[in-house]
C-alpha cells in the first residue's frame, strides 16, 4: 500500500503505531482468513472484499459447500417453505473476490498466525475472523448425546437434521405426542424454539389434529411469551402444554432408544422428540483458545475483536459480547462493524462508531407474524441494549399479515447481504 | 475574531461528531449492592429466593408494571398508578428513587429518597442484574441509555458525507434490497435526498409508525441522516 498524507490522516493512526505494525503494512496484500460461512462469516467476507476493493486477500473457510439457513427453517417445518429455498451457495461470494475453501478448519496457531484445514492445507493470516456458530454442551440433557440426534434430532443447525425432524413429526401416529426439550439460556435465537412449536402445531393441525405437543423448559420465561401464548390459544387451542421448571421442565431425562422421557420421575412415552441442548461456542473457537470458562468467546464491544488476541475477531453466536441475542441479524450486524475495524487496521480507512441492531420475526400461524427488536451500542464493558420494541398482543390481522410479509422481505435482504 | 469560547465550542462539536458514541452505562453494581444493603434491604429483597417483605421483592423489576406482584398489598396510589400505566424502567425508577412521594404521592414507601445521581445509578445497576437479560429475552428493558446524538443542524451545516453514508447504509441493507427491488420491504435506493431526510425525521419523531424504522432513525444524528441521504441518492 502506498502511504499518502491523506491515508495517514484518514487512518487515525500515529506514525509510531504504523511503525509498530510493519509486517502488516509492509506486505502487498494483508491476509484475512474467515472460518465459518454463515450469517457472520459470509457477511464479513463480502464486505471485506467489496469495501477493500482488491487491497485485501480474503479467504473464507466453510465446511459445507451449501449453507442452509436456520432462519426460516421453522417455516419449512410448518410447510410454508421448500427446503431448497433455505439453501445458498458461495458462488457469488467467490465472484466478489473471496477465495472460498470448502473444508473443515481443525487447528489455529495464534502465535504463528496460521489455520490448518482437515485437507492438510495451512493458511497464514494477518487477521482471523471466527464465526463458527454453536456447538452443544455435553451432558446438558441427561440421556442425550450428539449421536442420539438421529433418534431425537436437535435441528438447531439447519440441514439434514431439519428434514429428519419434519419427517418424524409427519410420521407421528394419530393422536400421538410430540415433545420438545427447550434449551437453557443463553442459546441461539431466543424465540426460535417457540416459533418451532407454532409451526409444528400448524403442521399437526392439518394432518393430525388430535396430536399433542409438550414443551419441557428449564426457563421460567422466554422471549415473546405473551405473544406465543396468545397465538397458541387462538390457533391451536388445547394442543400445546408448556411445562416450566416448577413442574419438572428443568430436570428431564431422555431415553432415545425407547422413545421415552422422564419428567419429575414419571416416564412418558412419546412419538417424536426434539432435544435442543445447552450450547457453547463453535468448536474451532475452543480450539483457538479464545473462549472463557462458560464456553463463549469474549470480545471488545466496540469492534468484536477477541479479548484474548488482537489479531482475532469473533462474530455471531460464538461471541460473548453483552446484550445482543444470538441471531442471524445480530451476526450480520456485528460482521459489518468488524469488517470496518479490520479495514481501518490494515488499510488505514476511516473507522466510524459501531452501531448494532437486531430484529427477529416469528410466524405463529398463516399470516400471523410478530417481531421483537432492539438497538445496541458499545459501553466500555459490553454491547448494551439502548432501545427495544415488541409486537403487541391483540394486534389486528392486517398488521400481523404485514409483519409476516416484512419478514419475507428481511429474508431476501439478509441472504442477499450475506451471499450476494 | 474567534474567542477562546468559540474555538472550544468548535472543538467540542468536532469531537461530538466523530467520537464513537458510547452509550451511558448504569453505575457500578458492586457499589449498588452495598448501597442497597444499607438503604433498602430492611424492606426489600432481591436475588435468589427473594420474597415480599415490608416492600415487594425486586426480582424482575425492570419492565414490570407498578403494583403488579400478585399477593402483595400495595398502597391505593401505587395500584392506581399501575393501572394508569406506570412501569418501572430506567427513568421511572430513577424518579422514584430520587423521591418516592414526588412520583407517587400516596405511596407507603416512607423513604426520603436518594439525592446523588451516582448512587441511584449504582442501585439500579445492582437491581438490573436481577431482571431479564436482553441477550436471552430481547424485549427485556434496555441496560443503558442512548448517547445524545441529536446535533443542532444549524451548527453543523449539514452536508452529507457519502462515505459515512455508505458505511451506515450497511445497517439498512440487512433488510432493504441493495438492488432497489421491493419484496415486502420498500426500496430506498435513488431517493431524492430531501425526501429521504424528511422520511427519516418523521420516523425519528414517531410521526411515521413503523417500530423498526422508528428505532433505526431514532438513533441517527442529523449528520448521519444527511450522510445516508447523500449515499442513497446516488446508489445505482
Ligand atoms: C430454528 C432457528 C430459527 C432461527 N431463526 C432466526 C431468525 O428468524 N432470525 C435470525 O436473525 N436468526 C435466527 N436464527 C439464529 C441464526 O441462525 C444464528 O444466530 C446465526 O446463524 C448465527 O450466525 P453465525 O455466523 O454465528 O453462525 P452460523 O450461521 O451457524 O454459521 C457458522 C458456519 O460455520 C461453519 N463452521 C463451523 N465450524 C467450522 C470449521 N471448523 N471449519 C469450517 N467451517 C466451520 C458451519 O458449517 C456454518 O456454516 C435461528 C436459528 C434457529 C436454530
Amino acid at each position: 500500500m502506498k502511504l499518502t498524507r491523506r491515508t495517514l490522516i484518514g487512518s487515525g493512526l500515529t506514525a509510531a503505531a504504523l511503525l509498530a505494525a510493519p509486517s502488516v503494512f509492509g506486505q502487498a496484500k494483508p491476509k484475512i482468513v474467515i472460518i465459518g460461512g454463515g450469517a457472520g462469516g459470509a457477511t464479513a467476507a463480502r464486505y471485506l472484499a467489496k469495501d477493500g476493493a482488491g487491497a485485501l486477500d480474503v479467504t473464507l473457510v466453510e465446511a459445507n459447500p451449501v449453507y442452509t439457513t436456520c432462519f426460516f427453517s421453522n417455516l419449512y417445518l410448518g410447510g410454508f417453505r421448500e427446503f431448497e429455498s433455505l439453501q445458498h451457495g458461495y458462488d457469488k461470494i467467490a465472484a466478489g473476490g473471496v477465495t472460498v475453501i470448502n473444508d473443515l478448519a481443525t487447528g489455529v496457531d495464534r502465535n504463528a498466525r496460521t489455520v490448518t484445514l482437515a485437507g492438510g492445507q495451512t493458511l497464514a493470516y494477518d487477521r482471523l475472523i471466527l464465526s463458527p456458530g454453536i456447538d452443544f454442551k455435553d451432558g446438558s440433557v441427561p440421556g442425550w448425546s450428539v449421536e442420539a440426534a438421529e433418534k431425537m434430532p436437535h435441528a438447531y443447525k439447519a440441514g439434514p437434521q431439519t428434514q429428519l425432524l419434519k419427517s418424524m413429526v409427519e410420521a407421528m401416529p394419530a393422536g400421538g405426542v410430540f415433545a420438545m426439550i427447550a434449551p437453557p439460556n443463553p442459546y441461539r435465537c431466543p424465540p426460535g424454539p417457540y416459533e418451532r412449536i407454532s409451526m409444528i402445531a400448524h403442521l399437526l393441525k392439518q394432518k393430525n389434529p388430535t396430536a399433542k405437543i409438550m414443551v419441557l423448559d428449564p426457563k421460567d420465561k422466554y422471549s415473546k411469551q405473551a405473544l406465543f401464548e396468545e397465538g397458541w390459544a387462538k390457533h391451536y387451542d388445547g394442543m400445546i402444554d408448556w411445562i416450566g421448571p416448577d413442574f419438572g421442565g428443568g430436570a428431564v431425562e431422555v431415553r432415545p432408544d425407547s422413545m421415552e422421557i422422564v419428567v419429575d420421575g414419571t416416564v412418558e412415552k412419546i412419538d417424536a422428540c426434539n432435544v435442543i441442548p445447552g450450547q457453547i461456542a463453535g468448536k474451532i473457537a475452543q480450539i483457538a483458545a479464545v473462549t472463557d470458562d462458560k464456553g463463549w468467546a469474549p470480545v471488545h464491544p466496540e469492534n468484536m475483536k477477541s479479548k484474548m488476541d488482537d489479531n482475532v475477531y469473533v462474530l455471531g453466536d460464538s461471541s460473548a459480547q453483552g446484550d445482543m441475542p444470538k441471531s442471524g441479524f445480530s451476526a450480520n450486524s456485528q460482521a459489518k462493524v468488524a469488517a470496518m475495524s479490520i479495514r481501518g487496521e490494515l488499510l488505514g480507512s476511516k473507522v466510524f462508531p459501531a452501531k448494532y441492531s437486531n430484529t427477529c420475526w416469528s410466524l405463529i400461524a398463516p399470516d400471523d407474524g410478530v417481531k421483537v427488536g432492539a438497538s445496541y451500542q458499545p459501553t466500555p464493558e459490553k454491547i448494551a441494549s439502548v432501545e427495544s420494541f415488541i409486537s403487541q398482543t391483540g394486534e389486528d390481522a392486517a398488521l400481523r399479515k404485514a409483519t409476516y410479509e416484512e419478514s419475507l422481505g428481511w429474508y431476501e435482504g439478509i441472504t442477499t447481504d450475506m451471499f450476494g | 475574531m474567534a474567542s477562546r469560547g468559540s474555538i472550544r465550542l468548535a472543538l467540542v462539536i468536532g469531537l461530538l461528531a466523530w467520537e464513537p458514541a458510547i452509550a451511558q452505562e448504569l453505575g457500578n453494581s458492586a457499589d449498588g449492592a452495598r448501597l442497597f444493603k444499607r438503604e433498602c434491604s430492611s424492606c426489600h429483597h432481591v436475588g435468589a429466593g427473594a420474597r415480599n417483605r415490608v416492600g415487594p421483592q425486586l426480582n424482575g423489576v425492570f419492565g414490570r408494571r407498578a403494583g403488579s406482584i400478585e399477593g402483595f398489598k400495595y398502597s391505593k396510589s401505587i395500584t392506581r398508578m399501575g393501572q394508569d400505566g406506570l412501569e418501572w424502567h430506567l427513568e421511572t425508577l430513577d424518579a422514584y428513587l430520587t423521591n418516592p412521594k414526588s412520583l407517587v404521592s400516596g405511596t407507603r414507601m416512607n423513604y426520603r429518597g436518594i439525592a446523588e445521581t451516582e448512587d441511584r445509578s449504582a442501585i439500579m445497576a445492582y437491581l438490573r442484574e436481577w431482571s431479564d437479560n436482553p441477550r436471552d429475552i430481547p424485549e427485556a428493558d434496555p441496560t443503558a441509555s442512548k448517547p445524545e446524538v441529536d446535533l443542532d443542524p444549524a451548527i453543523l451545516g449539514i452536508k452529507g458525507d457519502r462515505e459515512y453514508g455508505e458505511y451506515l447504509s450497511s445497517e439498512c441493507t440487512t433488510c432493504h434490497q441493495s438492488d432497489g427491488s421491493d419484496k415486502g420491504i420498500p426500496s430506498i435506493t435513488n431517493w431524492p435526498a430531501a425526501d429521504f431526510v424528511v422520511a427519516m425525521h418523521a420516523y425519528k419523531r414517531k410521526l411515521r409508525p413503523h417500530p423498526v424504522m422508528q428505532m433505526m432513525a431514532g438513533r441517527l444524528s442529523e449528520e448521519e441522516i444527511a450522510a445516508l441521504a447523500a449515499y442513497f441518492e446516488e446508489v445505482q
